[in-house]
C-alpha cells in the first residue's frame, strides 16, 4: 500500500511525537523546537521526494533523525572535532534517502530508547485520539506542569469542568494504554 | 455517623483520586477516599490504573510543546505551506 502525505495534519498528528523524540536527545527545549520546525519545513520542501513507501510519521521522523545529526555535526565542527559519522551522501537529495530509516547515531542505548519512543509513541498516539480540548488541558497539567488556575483561565473554562476533561482524558489514556502498551 | 460523613460516592472518590494525582486532594479529601478505597473494588481499579498511568508519564519523562508553542509553529508552517501552493 503506497502511502500519501496530508501536510494540514503535520502538526497536530505529529509536532508532540517529534519533539518528544528530539528533546530526548538534545536536552534544550528551544533547540527542539527549532529542530522540529526545520523538520516540518524540509519535510514540505522534500514531498516531491515522498515514494510513499514509509508512513507519514516514520517518514518525518527520518528527517527529523538527520536534523539531529546535522545539529550534533555542526556543534562537533565548531568545537573541531568532527566526529559524527552519517551514512548518506549529502548528493542525494533530501527525502530519498529518508526512507531508509537510517540508524541514529546517537541512540544511548539501544533498548532503552526504543523502549521510550515506544512509549512515547504509544503515548502520543492515544493523546491524538483524545478530543482536542481534553488532551490539551491533559498536556497542560499532567506534562507541562502547568498551575490548574492558570489553565483555567488560559482555556477561559471552569475548576470543574477543568477536571471533568481531565477525569475523560485519564480514563481515555489509561484504556488505550492498555491496550497498546501494558 | 452522619449520612455522607466520611462516605463519598464513587464518582467523587474518583475525583479525589484525579486530584491526588496532582497533589491537589486535601488531607481531609484523602482520608475519605481512603476508607472508600478499603471496600470499593472499583474504586480500587480505577486508583491503581490512575496511578499507574501517573508513573507511567512521570518516569519516562514525556515532554510536549505548549500551546502557544504550537501556534506559532502552525503559524509558520501554514505560511511556509501557503508560499508552496
Amino acid at each position: 500500500m503506497k502511502h500519501k502525505l496530508n501536510p494540514n495534519n503535520w502538526i497536530q498528528l505529529y509536532s508532540d511525537y517529534l519533539f518528544n523524540y528530539t528533546i530526548s536527545r538534545v536536552n534544550d527545549r528551544e533547540i527542539a523546537k527549532d529542530l522540529v520546525q526545520e523538520t516540518f519545513l524540509a519535510a514540505l520542501g522534500a514531498m516531491k521526494n515522498f515514494k510513499g513507501e514509509a508512513n507519514e510519521r516514520t517518514w518525518l521522523t527520518a528527517i527529523l533523525k538527520r536534523k539531529v545529526i546535522d545539529y550534533y555535526r555542526k556543534i562537533n565542527s565548531n568545537k573541531g572535532k568532527a566526529e559524527v559519522r552519517i551514512n548518506s551522501s549529502e548528493e542525494e537529495s533530501e527525502g530519498a534517502w529518508l526512507e531508509n530509516k537510517v540508524a541514529d547515531p546517537f541512540d544511548k542505548t539501544a533498548e532503552d530508547q526504543m523502549e521510550n519512543e515506544e512509549l512515547g509513541l504509544a503515548i502520543h498516539n492515544c493523546l491524538s485520539k483524545l478530543n482536542t480540548k481534553q488532551a490539551e488541558v491533559f498536556k497542560m497539567k499532567t506534562i507541562l506542569n502547568i498551575e490548574t488556575d492558570v489553565i483555567c483561565n488560559e482555556l477561559n473554562i471552569t475548576a470543574s469542568n477543568f477536571w471533568v476533561m481531565i477525569h475523560r482524558a485519564r480514563t481515555a489514556l489509561a484504556e488505550c494504554l492498555e491496550k497498546h502498551w501494558y | 455517623m452522619k449520612k455522607g460523613f466520611l462516605f463519598i460516592s464513587c464518582e467523587e472518590a474518583m475525583h479525589i483520586c484525579d486530584k491526588a494525582q496532582y497533589d491537589e486532594a486535601s488531607w481531609w479529601e484523602k482520608i475519605e477516599l481512603n476508607i472508600r478505597l478499603s471496600w470499593c473494588h472499583f474504586t480500587k481499579a480505577y486508583a491503581k490504573k490512575n496511578n499507574q498511568l501517573s508513573i507511567f508519564i512521570k518516569q519516562h519523562k514525556i515532554e510536549c510543546l505548549k500551546q502557544n508553542e504550537r501556534k506559532q509553529l502552525q503559524k509558520t508552517f501554514e505560511q511556509q505551506l501557503k508560499q508552496q501552493q
